[in-house]
């Protein structure tokens, strides 16, 4: 269970994070939705450590962890799309981190290159592979250790059809075993499809957090698509009714 | 310390299969090999050496060590979301650098020059071969760290790399001037003092006074020169010099550390 309180970020002038509260618990799996901007991968990069917040606190199990290293025991991390320059290859970077972990027992690496047949390319250096390659070693790296929590940063973007659906069985695998997992996604039919729970950012706010059947029931939409739409033309609408309201008030006064 | 050796070692490996190391040994090695043999003795084959060692050093460890930082970017954001503390990635960036290109110049010259000393050479150019070993060595330690300051501090990689250069100008060159310039000006003065401590200041003038020194025409070089070589000559002359390098080595590394440890990736 990781829980944030009052996390606030700025980068610059820019408020990416406002004072944010959210809990996610163990056994689901929580989309974080939001425009372009919204603040999506800073939220992730707070939790793993990699953006330092100005103010708040995070909890895993009860614990502070902010500004600790040990906590990323327990995370596995898959960034949106990385470009590697470096010159190692695939099989030497999953060694490299296996190593770095300090060599846990039970790695599945075999089982995963398996399963994102991946053992064609593990001799090459990284800097040579596809995305989608690349995004497949990503994934092996972040679930090889049995992590409780994982964290995908638009994960099945870049892989093909084939390849998604592998990982989505694999995301479902973990939910049922458990895990606390966390998703950014522009695919709406992807979020249907895996997440119990959805987090709805909109400029460094939480805009709406529930389970993605209570959004569609609360917007009275179908589709989750539809539903989102729906949240931010309300929000467009709400805010023209302030400014509105405020006119009146200003011309009044 | 265990995870600072790991990623240390990958550093080097990442760095020996580079073609920029090779270059840069082979360089060396070819340069060095050709002087001594056309030039025939070591003294001269290290007094052309040594221009080409404080010029091309710190330029080299400077662009090579920010361009690194830049294309690894990703690659440190994937270590960072590892159970590491950012001080072992720090340092172990540092070293994974700084070692590859110190051990590319210590063998790219270094084999060419020990390889024939006892056979012909004397004595005291051992002393100077040894000083220019060493001071390349620091010199590459400092423009490392260097980089690794500038690189972290900025993220854009254009104006990274200009302030690398703009960094490498002003210890190469541009520092050269303004202390022609001081010494023009202040010409009716007495000026060893002040020359001496502006030397110290710059790691590229220590690097080269150092090796001068070493010289056996050291003493040909005026009063100026024999103050040099007194102070240099007495212990307290040399912890001088060797703090200041190390405070040049320890200062952009201890403040490249403060950075890294505070950014946002």
């Amino acid at each position: 269970m990781i829980e944030l309180r009052n996390c606030t970020k700025r980068f610059g002038e820019h408020t990416v994070l406002n004072g944010i509260n959210l809990r996610f618990e163990a056994g689901s799996v929580t989309a974080v939705l939001g425009p372009n901007g919204s603040g999506k991968t800073t939220l992730m990069k707070t939790i793993l450590g990699l953006v330092r917040p100005e103010s708040g606190e995070m909890f895993i199990e009860g614990e502070s962890v902010l500004g600790g290293a040990e906590y990323r025991n327990v995370i596995g991390y898959m960034p949106q799309i990385a470009r590697f320059q470096d010159n190692l290859t695939a099989r030497e970077l999953i060694a490299m981190i296996r190593d770095i972990r300090e060599n846990p027992p039970g790695s599945r690496e075999e089982e995963l290159c398996a399963m994102f047949d991946l053992a064609p390319h593990l001799g090459k250096q990284l800097k040579t592979l596809s995305g989608g390659t690349r995004q497949k070693v990503n994934a092996v790296l972040a679930f090889m250790f049995n992590p409780q929590i994982l964290m995908l940063d638009e994960p099945t973007a870049g892989l093909d059809p084939i390849a998604a659906s592998t990982f989505k069985d694999l995301v479902l695998a973990e939910r049922e075993a458990g895990r606390m997992i966390l998703l950014t996604s522009h695919i709406m039919s992807e979020v249907h499809e895996l997440a119990d729970t959805i987090v709805f950012l909109l400029e460094g706010n939480v805009y709406f957090q529930g389970a993605s059947a209570e959004l569609l029931a609360n917007t009275g939409e179908n589709t989750l698509e539809r539903a989102i739409a729906r949240l931010l033309q309300e929000k467009n609408h709400s805010a023209a009714f302030e400014l509105k309201n405020l006119k009146t008030q200003h011309f009044s006064a | 310390m265990k995870t600072i050796i790991k990623l240390t070692r990958y550093g080097i490996i990442s760095a020996a299969r580079s073609r920029w190391i090779l270059g840069y040994t082979a360089f060396f090695f070819l340069a060095s090999e050709g002087l001594m043999r056309f030039g025939g003795d070591t003294s001269k084959a290290v007094a052309s050496l040594l221009n080409v060692v404080l010029l091309l050093i710190p330029l080299v460890s400077i662009v090579i060590g920010t361009m690194t930082v830049y294309n690894n970017r990703d690659f440190t954001e994937l270590l960072l979301s590892q159970p590491l503390k950012r001080g072992s990635l720090f340092a172990g960036q540092y070293l994974g650098l700084a070692l590859p290109l110190t051990a590319a110049y210590l063998l790219g010259v270094g084999v060419p020059l020990l390889a024939r000393m006892g056979s012909t050479d004397s004595v005291t150019n051992a002393g100077l071969v040894l000083m220019l070993l060493a001071s390349g060595t620091a010199l590459t330690h400092i423009f490392t760290a260097l980089a690794l300051v500038v690189a972290t501090r900025y993220d854009d990689r254009a104006f990274g790399l200009g302030a690398a250069l703009l960094l490498w100008l002003m210890a190469a060159a541009l520092y050269d001037g303004i202390m022609l310039a001081v010494i023009w000006t202040f010409r009716d003065y007495p000026l060893e003092m002040p020359v001496l401590a502006m030397s110290i200041l710059n790691p590229i003038d220590l690097a080269r006074t150092l090796v001068m020194l070493k010289f056996d025409v050291a003493a040909l070089m005026g009063y100026t020169g024999a103050v040099f070589e007194k102070f240099f000559g007495t212990a307290l002359g040399m912890s001088a010099a060797a703090s200041a390098l190390l405070f040049w080595v320890l200062a952009p590394f201890g403040l490249g550390m403060k950075i890294f440890a505070k950014k946002d990736f």
